[in-house]
């Protein structure tokens, strides 16, 4: 049931990205941009916690999870540290993510090369 | 596609009224642009995206079982998912995959990954600091930037409520 609910909540989510970028040709990052801010903003509204509990990695997944992530860190950080809390929490929260990509990004570009475009 | 009429270039280039050579124009431009149906590639976005967090769950659920408890078995799938998407991507498979699955492969986490590994590799030629330290940040950087500004206004908000006791 929590691989149905990841599966389908994960696909639709990812569905309804796909009529955006069909039919307003916005670039992928800008996409990535909206995803994050939406995700923050769902976060700080207190919907996408909920949510999210309820679809397990169906909404983690997706960059709007990473969003939620990001201001639940800004929010416990203050909520620990008082005013610090509001520099603190974001990058705290979204260190795993950031990191890991880009010291992943950075080893694998010693051992791969640019793929002939066909 | 292509059930208006057809229009050749050339009757383009010689049409002589502008006004109508436009508009031929434009019919030649829709007709060899090529046509990507909507429900087609949400489909492809549907079961790629899906299973991408279907993968997620699995590792969640995995990490947690080896003991780890919710949160950071949610950061150990972040790094698992991050990892084995740069991996397709320097092996060029999740380029691949891109091209079916569109958004599905974009919105998860392991886009953004994509995003930052794609011009490391790619700008590999031109130095450490110029070519990959500047260009990884391409897509990652706009990404952080807003995210971090976005959760820090709203912080900040969250904060002021706080001090006034409305939260």
């Amino acid at each position: 049931m929590e691989y149905v609910k990841a599966f389908l909540v994960g696909g639709a989510i990812c569905a309804l990205v796909q009529i955006l970028l069909d039919c307003t040709k916005l670039m992928p990052g800008r996409v990535m941009v909206i995803l994050v801010c939406t995700g923050v903003f769902l976060g700080a509204l207190g919907i996408y916690e909920p949510f999210a509990e309820w679809a397990g990695a169906g909404a983690g997944v997706p960059l709007t999870g990473f969003g939620n992530v990001l201001f639940k860190g800004v929010k416990d950080a203050i909520d620990k540290e008082g005013f610090l809390g509001i520099f603190k929490g974001g990058f705290t929260a979204s260190a795993v993510g950031i990191s890991s990509a880009l010291i992943f990004s950075y080893i694998a570009s010693w051992f791969f090369n640019p793929k002939m475009k066909s | 596609m292509g059930n208006d009429k057809n229009v050749d270039v050339s009757k383009v280039v010689r049409e002589k009224d502008t006004k109508t050579r436009n508009e031929n124009y434009n019919q030649y431009v829709n007709q060899i642009t090529p046509k990507n149906s909507l429900p087609k590639n949400m489909i492809g976005a549907f079961l790629v995206g899906g299973i991408i967090c279907t993968i997620g769950q699995f590792f969640t659920n995995y990490y947690m079982s080896m003991g780890a408890d919710k949160e950071a078995a949610k950061s150990y799938n972040t790094i698992t998912l991050v990892f084995l998407s740069i991996l397709l991507t320097g092996i060029g498979i999740y380029q691949k995959i891109a091209k079916f699955g569109g958004a599905g492969t974009l919105v998860p986490i392991t886009g953004f990954a994509n995003s930052v590994a794609a011009p490391a590799v790619e700008y590999k030629k031109e130095g450490h600091v110029f070519g990959i330290g500047v260009n990884i940040f391409t897509i990652a950087g706009p990404v952080i930037l807003y995210g971090i500004f976005s959760s820090w206004v709203l912080g900040l908000i969250y904060y002021i409520l706080k001090q006034l006791d409305v939260m």
